[in-house]
């Protein structure tokens, strides 16, 4: 009952607060909901500390599809790599409904009568039923149940503001992607069931060794098609576009479903199938590739970006590049521990922006802010934690002289991948890991951009505004404070579980590793200077806005100046949005009406309306004096027609038998 | 019990008849006691078919409910059901009730509308039920004229020219089905559909008029079965008579059209063309799935473009039909499955979709989709609802809109990979030309003056929309209710079907070839 209370709870929660707010007051229905979140969250960890290692626990819930040889149930899959994603879907969302509470309660979007918050609410629950649904699949199909279901919540909470146009645009370009991704998804899928004759992940994974030996090529294929389902989930490159616009959605849903959770769906993907990817090293190839191109196509792009909640999302985007350079090189434990940590501070970084611009009222400029560190000293305090998290600071070698992996939640990770990177010996471990210092380095400027940009200096917005700004209520606060205790303390925390020396036994049976893959052992004992390279690239970061943003922003508007078509390219976010209208959107408009007009309405309609219409109709028009316009005796004309053609059958038949 | 399935059939008729007798419509409450009298008759109908499904052994791969009886000049009427077939009946028996229900609000002659639709039901059930090919034959086409008059009486302005298409379209390709029926009979000597599901036709190659027809007479009576079934789908192109048929039906006429008279196409195939071709539809595979992908993506692009809901609508069944062929000419048992389950759901779904247009048009009596705009401000109920069924349109897991579309193309994948590819494109535009028309029907700001006063859902309306709503996610969330009543049937319906294709080819290859009409 425990484990099925943890999936089934948020559900219940989204359907009192969904259809019975009518009768049971809004404000009753939003507290409901949060407690039963609180209540999944602690019987996560419940189960996340008391989980025995290394062992599957599967609960039967009902048949769903049986066809022949195929047979899929609605089965909830507990096991060592799905227990941190229930920590984190839970706690993530139990705190982002917290905050919601006192985010949701005056919103300017809404005039007085209307009802909104029930509905908010319900949304965010259903998302994280749907969410856990999906980590918990035994089978590709009810994780693709999950899959498009929090593509559902996520659709919904995007275009929640349902008046602005902007909102449900971006709401639409959010599903449509994803299901270009949900394409491969499920062609990865018929394939895995054409290879494999069987979708329940155990059965796959025992065969998968046998299946490689004979049918390696299809099998790449597949798994590189499951990969692009990965990719529209998570946002990478090329099929990216959807996340940034995802940012119209209120703000504790992009801290939710657009950072922490949902958009790492694609990652855990990728860890579950790791007994496949083991065996399929193109397709790790490839991961690693378009991984580190996404960590350093986000993270230039941030560079220039003014929206407060753009720059956090293609931050995220970046970090999610990240993840899956370490489950292309097979560091599986990497990608789940910066996960795990990112989830942290990623959504303390957007709640901390959510409550800036509620304090700003709804000004999302980093340019029009300025100085704020006085006005919301929490809030600043809350967004500089999670900015050293993001960023890696931490001291390195600790580990190795302490056996302490000392830092800030990022540092512990994100040291991890890159070290894990250079320990890798792939073919593209070394463009990889350059790329990814690079990428570092972007991430520590525009980190601390923001920071500076927002909290210090001089406030460069209407002055008449300035006296406005507030703080925020105290149930925002304490979810920060929750948040900021995570991103301080995970990575110190958990590292020996993912990462350190108890990492194979914390995962046991749920990743796969195979014999010649040795990463988890060899990051700990790359060279010294490989060591330091993430630090550097932090530092060089940190000073580099620090000088730019704290001292001297005339020089660096000169820079933006003398390099205006690099600004640009960076700022339209390197034209894919232009791109894409150009070769997907006004081409399939043009010829749907090229086709409606021409074919349907042209020739088809045309032909075959001269045999039938023009043809037939003129023989009867011999006979016009029948013609009395009245469709019943075209009926009964019809009905005699019929009776006739039955008769001469019937003699037909008779005459010949 | 014996007469069960005859009751079923018939008890709307009956219920026509009595209307046709005693009803008249002097007065407001006569008026209203043809509707309670209507609703009345389907709502036993549907109370009694489902005795059939608590009656029916699903593990029973033969016909139930079996009746075989003289009918005129030496005919039969012959009827049972069977796993494929009784899906569809309790479809049919399930969506009138709501159908009669939805038009509700009729006020222009309402008892030969009752008549009509009572009529219709009657003659549906037996499409479903007849086991004699001729009985089956003058079920299907007589289908039409309780449907020619629905259009052609209730519909919109253009009527009579969508009427005229409808008709002349689906006639045209019956003809050609009931040549192929006359010929059947005599070559065969039987018109019992269970004895012909035994007899092998003969597929030797000919020459006609110095072409090679591979498969023989198999293939050209597969080509005059599937000229009707190909237009009653319809697959592309034949169905550019579907748009125009829609947009003046009423609003009940459009639920029945896209809801179950397109499923005659495809319970056709499962019924005729599979089991009396096989080695036709072996030839005919590529050439189906060619022309149901093209269907796929040519319509859902049409849709994106269309300014009338109803047309989108209609537009968007005909891909989704695309999947249906897809699947029942994978000859496999997930595609079969599938098919069956997908008709079954679009039946549901697309029933849903126009009933929703009509709940608009009739507060509006428009039906352009830039008319709208901001719905959800007053009409939440109805939003919900809408959302719903569009998820479903979409194929969103979880509604039954999925669990069709992803067997039919999982069975067809072992076929015909590249195919499959192509199809799912329509899985992405459908998620567009869907989640766009939503969103200008019902968000954004309600700024139109003669929206903002439009109520919500009525209760009449709600009590519609309640069961489609359910049975779509009910479906969606336990379809293996339906896959273990069709399963057993599919599995017999693939086994003749790959035994008689072998015994077929061995009477080729022992016989000498021959040659028809020159060579």
């Amino acid at each position: 009952m425990l484990l099925q209370s943890i999936t089934f709870l948020p559900l219940l929660g989204a359907l009192v607060a969904g259809f019975f707010y009518r009768f049971l007051g809004e404000k009753f229905v939003t507290i409901f909901a949060t407690f039963l979140l609180a209540v999944s969250c602690i019987l996560s960890w419940v189960v996340f500390f008391t989980y025995p290692e290394g062992t599957i626990v599967k609960v039967l819930l009902s048949d769903w599809i049986k066809s022949a040889d195929l047979e899929i149930s609605w089965m909830l899959r507990f096991d060592n790599l799905n227990s941190v994603m229930l920590v984190v879907i839970t706690t993530i969302s139990s705190v982002v409904h917290l905050y919601s509470i006192g985010y949701m309660s005056h919103d300017e979007n809404w005039e007085q009568a209307e009802k909104y918050k029930a509905r908010f609410f319900a949304y965010l629950s259903l998302f994280t039923f749907m969410m856990l649904m999906l980590v918990t699949a035994d089978n590709f199909l009810q994780m693709f149940f999950g899959w498009e279901g929090v593509g559902l919540a996520s659709y919904l909470l995007i275009g929640f503001y349902y008046k602005k146009s902007d909102a449900n645009s971006a709401a639409i370009k959010a599903f449509i992607v994803n299901r270009v991704g949900d394409f491969g998804f499920a062609l990865g899928i018929f394939g895995i069931f054409y290879l494999f004759g069987n979708i329940n992940f155990d059965p796959i994974f025992l065969d998968a060794k046998k299946i490689a030996e004979s049918n390696y090529v299809q099998l790449e294929l597949f798994a590189f098609l499951l990969f692009v389902g990965a990719m529209g989930k998570s946002a990478q490159l090329f099929l990216h576009t959807w996340l940034p616009d995802a940012m119209e959605g209120p703000t504790p849903v992009s801290a939710l479903i657009h950072a922490a959770t949902m958009v790492t769906a694609g990652v855990f993907l990728v860890c579950r199938i790791s007994p496949i990817l083991e065996l399929t090293p193109i397709t790790t190839s490839i991961i690693t590739v378009v991984g580190t191109a996404t960590a350093f196509f986000a993270a230039s792009v941030a560079l220039v970006q003014t929206d407060i909640k753009r720059i956090i999302a293609y931050s995220t985007c970046s970090q999610l590049g990240y993840m899956f350079v370490a489950a292309g090189i097979g560091f599986y434990q990497a990608a789940m521990f910066h996960l795990f940590t990112h989830a942290f501070f990623k959504a303390l970084l957007f709640l901390g922006a959510g409550s800036v611009i509620t304090g700003m009222h709804h000004e999302q400029n980093i340019f029009k802010m300025g100085g704020l560190r006085i006005k919301m000293p929490y809030t600043f305090a809350s967004m500089l934690i999670g900015t050293l998290a993001i960023t890696g600071v931490g001291i390195p070698f600790a580990y190795d002289l302490f056996n302490l992996q000392i830092g800030f939640a990022g540092f512990a990770s994100k040291d991890a991948i890159l070290e894990g990177v250079y320990a890798s010996k792939t073919s593209v471990s070394i463009y990889a890991f350059w790329v990814l210092i690079a990428a570092a380095i972007m991430t520590s400027f525009y980190s601390w951009r923001l920071i500076f940009v927002t909290f210090f200096g001089k406030f460069s917005g209407d002055f008449n505004n300035y006296n406005k700004i507030h703080e925020s209520p105290i149930t925002m606060l304490v979810s920060l404070i929750i948040l900021v205790f995570g991103s301080i303390s995970v990575g110190l925390i958990f590292y020996e579980q993912f990462v350190g020396h108890e990492a194979k036994s914390f995962f046991g049976q749920s990743i796969y590793i195979a014999k010649s893959n040795h990463i988890l052992h060899d990051f700990h004992y790359v060279p010294a200077w490989i060591k330091l390279c993430p630090f550097i690239a932090m530092t060089i970061g940190l000073v580099l806005s620090t000088y730019f943003y704290l001292f001297d922003q005339r020089l660096m508007n000169a820079i933006y100046n003398q390099h205006r078509n690099l600004y640009t390219f960076l700022y339209k976010k390197w034209f894919f949005d232009e791109l894409y209208k150009i070769v997907f959107v006004t081409p399939a408009e043009r010829i749907g009406r090229f086709f409606w007009i021409n074919f349907d309405g042209g020739i088809i309609n045309k032909f075959l309306n001269l045999v039938s219409l023009n043809f037939i109709p003129k023989m009867s028009k011999e006979a016009g004096t029948i013609q009395t316009g009245f469709v019943t005796h075209y009926a009964f004309a019809m009905i005699i027609g019929l009776v006739s053609v039955t008769i001469l059958l019937i003699v037909y038949v008779v005459a010949y038998s | 019990m014996t007469y069960l399935l005859s009751f079923v059939i018939f008890l709307p008729l009956i219920g026509a008849i009595t209307l046709m007798i005693f009803g008249n419509e002097d007065k407001k409450e006569s008026i209203q006691n043809i509707k309670v009298l209507t609703m009345v008759t389907t709502l036993s109908t549907f109370i009694i078919s489902l005795g059939l499904v608590f009656l029916f052994d699903p593990l029973g791969d033969e016909f139930q409910f079996l009746e075989d009886r003289n009918w005129i000049a030496g005919l039969r009427y012959k009827i049972g059901v069977d796993g494929i077939s009784l899906p569809f009946v309790i479809l049919t028996t399930f969506l009138m009730p709501l159908v009669i229900a939805a038009s509700w609000n009729v006020d222009h002659r309402v008892k030969d509308y009752m008549v009509a639709f009572l009529f219709l039901e009657s003659l549906m059930i037996g499409v479903f039920c007849a086991l004699d090919i001729i009985l089956f034959y003058v079920f299907f086409e007589a289908g039409l004229i309780p449907m020619f008059i629905i259009i052609g009486i209730w519909g919109g302005k253009e009527r009579i020219y969508a009427t005229f298409k409808f008709f002349l379209y689906t006639l045209l390709g019956s003809i050609l089905m009931l040549v192929a029926i006359v010929y059947l009979i005599t070559i065969s000597g039987t018109t019992d559909i269970e004895k012909l599901h035994e007899f092998i036709v003969p597929s030797d190659s000919f020459y006609l008029f110095g072409i090679s027809v591979s498969g023989g007479i198999q293939t050209l009576l597969w080509l005059a079965f599937f000229a009707s079934f190909a237009v009653k789908m319809p697959m592309w192109p034949f169905h550019t008579w579907l748009p125009d048929a829609h947009v003046q039906a009423p609003t009940g006429g459009s639920m029945v059209l896209a809801a179950i008279l397109l499923k005659m196409g495809g319970y056709g195939f499962l019924r005729f063309s599979l089991p009396l071709f096989p080695e036709a539809s072996i030839i005919m595979q590529d050439a189906v799935f060619l022309l149901s992908v093209i269907a796929i993506i040519y319509t859902s692009l049409v849709a994106l473009v269309q300014d009338d809901i109803k047309k989108l609508i209609a537009y968007s069944s005909v891909a989704h039909m695309g999947f249906v062929t897809i699947g029942i000419f994978s000859m496999s048992h997930q595609g079969i499955d599938g098919a069956i389950f997908q008709m079954i759901s679009h039946g549901i779904i697309s029933a849903a979709l126009f009933f929703c247009v009509g709940v608009i048009y009739d507060r509006t009596k428009t039906r352009l989709i830039n008319d709208y705009g901001g719905l959800v401000s007053n009409m939440p109920k109805f939003a919900m609802f809408f959302m719903l069924f569009t998820m479903a349109n979409v194929g969103l897991p979880g509604t039954s809109g999925f669990i069709g579309e992803f067997l039919s193309l999982l069975g067809a994948f072992k076929v015909k990979p590249w195919f499959v590819a192509a199809a799912l494109l329509g899985v992405v535009l459908s998620a567009a030309y869907s989640l766009s028309l939503y969103k200008r029907i019902i968000f954004g700001n309600l700024i139109k003056a003669n929206l903002k006063s439009l109520p919500d859902l009525s209760f009449k309306e709600i009590v519609v929309f309640i069961p489609l709503a359910f049975m779509t996610v009910f479906l969606g969330i336990f379809p293996f209710l339906i896959l273990d009543l069709t399963s057993s049937s599919v599995s017999l319906l693939i086994g003749n079907f790959n035994s008689e294709l072998q015994f077929g080819r061995l009477i080729i290859s022992q016989s000498p070839s021959i040659t028809l009409l020159g060579n």
